[in-house]
């Protein structure tokens, strides 16, 4: 009989005696086997299962076991892995009487063969593939939204779309008067930067009162529209985003399927006729707090008359930058309105999927508003107004 | 799921008593004046019909919401006299399973079973994940360690909880409506691998639950929350109560509603 012992442990600790007899390997467990202290190690488990000639049998003596918990199972059921691999038969009439029924359990229903997942590698050109794919599916998607929507627009010109007025009315609100404050804020501070910068440059020639004339067309024509859409994208898309998220989610899409109404209709018009409405007005209140910030460096920086820069203001802003203002404030709220619908629709079912739903709303609509910006400034140059 | 073959355990010290517990949100009183006991190895059914307060005195009994009056004992102590660190131990030697399961959705189901051992022992990832595939294996769940919880179903979900509850070896397992929107043959199993951990592993379940299969099969002690009269209106062994009780409240509901 050989002998193996393992080296010196303190009283408590879990000790593993290995021996060999005949065709008989007998695994000597003593000491306290639970998750604050560490495991012996397997190895040499391995090792004598490993041997030639292999053992028949393997056997437990857990008789010495203080105290266990899953940490001794975990112990075991490696032991009789590789048992098994060596086609060692296994004897568990030694273990304490729950362990062995527990090690039974876990046997029980057998691993699902292909369920544990290999992560593999995949070659470049396979993921190149992938990505284009993935790609063109978004781009599939984009436009299976965009057509849905409009559909959805149609059927509200023809009066047959289907959604809550009364939800209408919360969700301007939410859109507009609920901005209100962030909105001041914001516009003001732009007026009042605007100002600054202009200052600086025109009081060298003595053309202080000209600061009137850049506010005045900076905000009106295009930043008005830019900061009231980049506020809505991150205050307003995200809230849609996360909230038909958690729709899709909590099944409550589903739900509206079945009962026969289009989610577009009952859910993505109504936030689109809120914004669409919403952000012109918005805009209106932001191009006017914004000369008022630029009023405030005028009249009390650079000591403009203020009937002066107000009249100024009034009568070098061409009424043609308004209405540009106004295009680009409703362009922006479909925009934003699309976004975050289209985000929170398409979901996933996680909390996970509500996180990046909202973030890429935020994402997609102020990289959508800059686009737009761009493509309307060309635009307005080219017919010049 | 510890156990000790050296010491007889001592003279049976319940695993929960609760005393003059009332629940309330606010102004409105759930239940008032409940009193009974959990021993150690029981399964434990908290039964009564919808609305009564099964669920909130689940969420009392494990420390998610602050009774209005009234005791919790376990073995270390009242749980919501104890300083918030002592509660943390106490707590840690109990396992919930949420009605949904509750896993984390952003992490796979080996993550979710090691969250706990990774915060509260020093085991090396290696050992935490073969604790994992035990835990899985153990609810029938094995080789499934890398789905993430929206790719399984329901039923496995349920199972995967178990997984998780069982995580630090609890002494205690709290379910909650272990059956809800599980098929009567999974509903069934279920209760097989309740009663089979509850012999192996020698913990004390406390299930919350209306199921009447669930309740004759796996209950030997049990308290009725009695909706109408805010109180509980009697405890024991449910096949006891079903053969002597004389509360017509209980008897209608252990019957369903037959007489």
């Amino acid at each position: 009989m050989t002998h193996t012992t393992l080296p010196f442990a303190p009283a408590d600790a879990p000790r593993l005696e290995i021996l060999k007899d005949a065709g008989m390997l007998t695994l000597r467990m003593t000491g306290v086997w639970r998750k604050d202290i560490p495991l012996p190690d397997p190895r040499p488990v391995r090792d004598a299962l490993a041997a030639t000639p292999p053992p028949a049998t393997l056997r437990f003596d857990a008789a010495g076991v203080t105290a266990w918990d899953s940490l001794f199972l975990t112990f075991c059921r490696a032991v009789l892995a590789l048992a098994g691999e060596r086609r060692v038969e296994a004897d568990l009439s030694g273990l304490p009487a729950g362990a062995a029924s527990l090690l039974d359990l876990a046997s029980k229903v057998p691993e699902r063969q292909g369920a544990a997942r290999k992560t593999r590698h995949a070659p470049f050109l396979e993921r190149m593939g992938d990505l284009g794919l993935a790609v063109s599916q978004a781009v599939v998607n984009l436009f299976d939204f965009v057509g849905d929507v409009t559909l959805a627009c149609l059927a509200l010109l023809r009066g047959k779309a289907v959604f809550q007025r009364s939800g209408l009315v919360a969700l301007m609100y939410q859109a507009s008067v609920e901005a209100l404050p962030i909105v001041s804020l914001i516009s003001l501070l732009v007026g009042l930067i605007l100002a600054f910068v202009g200052a600086i440059q025109l009081s060298q020639f003595g053309a202080q009162i000209y600061v009137s004339t850049i506010v005045g067309i900076a905000m009106v024509r295009v930043m008005g529209a830019i900061m009231t859409g980049i506020i809505m994208a991150g205050r307003t898309g995200a809230a849609y985003a996360a909230e038909l998220g958690t729709m899709q989610v909590n099944e409550e899409i589903d739900a509206l399927r079945t009962f026969g109404f289009s989610p577009t209709q009952f859910l993505v018009l109504p936030r689109m006729i809120a914004l669409v409405l919403m952000m012109p007005l918005l805009c209106i209140y932001a191009d006017l707090m914004g000369i008022l910030g630029g009023f405030i460096v005028g009249v009390f920086m650079l000591h403009i008359n203020p009937v002066q820069y107000l009249t100024h203001t009034w009568q070098s802003v061409p009424l043609a930058n308004f209405w540009i203002g106004l295009v680009h404030s409703t362009v922006f709220g479909i925009l934003v309105a699309m976004a975050g619908c289209y985000r929170g629709m398409r979901c996933g079912r996680s909390a996970l999927g509500v996180g990046q739903a909202t973030t890429s709303a935020v994402v997609t609509s102020i990289l959508a508003i800059i686009i737009a910006t761009a493509i309307i400034t060309v635009a307005c140059n080219i017919i010049g107004v | 799921m510890e156990a000790s073959t050296s010491a007889a355990a001592p003279a049976e010290q319940p695993a929960i008593r609760v005393e003059n517990l009332t629940m309330a949100y606010g102004d409105f009183v759930i239940m008032r004046d409940l009193n009974f006991t959990v021993n150690r190895g029981d399964v434990f059914i908290i039964m009564g019909g919808s609305g009564c307060g099964k669920s909130t005195l689940l969420r009392v009994l494990v420390g998610l919401k602050e009774p209005a009056k009234g005791k919790i004992l376990y073995r270390e102590g009242s749980l919501w006299d104890s300083e918030p660190e002592k509660r943390d131990v106490i707590l840690r030697r109990t396992g919930i399973l949420y009605q949904s399961g509750a896993l984390f959705s952003s992490m796979t189901l080996a993550e979710n079973i090691g969250l706990p051992l990774s915060q509260y022992t020093r085991l090396k990832p290696k050992e935490i994940r073969e604790l994992a595939s035990l835990k899985l294996a153990l609810v029938g769940l094995a080789g499934f360690e890398d789905f993430y919880p929206s790719e399984i179903s329901g039923g496995m979900c349920k199972r995967a909880g178990l997984a998780r509850a069982m995580a630090l070896d609890p002494d205690i397992l709290f379910f909650d409506e272990p059956s809800a929107g599980l098929d009567p043959v999974s509903a069934h199993l279920l209760d097989e691998l309740i009663l089979e951990l509850r012999d192996s592993l020698r913990a004390t379940f406390v299930v919350v639950t209306h199921e009447l299969a669930s309740i004759f099969a796996i209950g030997n002690n049990s308290v009725f929350l009695n909706v109408e009269t805010r109180t509980m209106s009697a405890s024991g062994d449910p096949k006891e109560l079903l053969a002597h009780t004389t509360d017509p409240n209980l008897r209608h509901f252990l019957t369903r509603g037959e007489e």
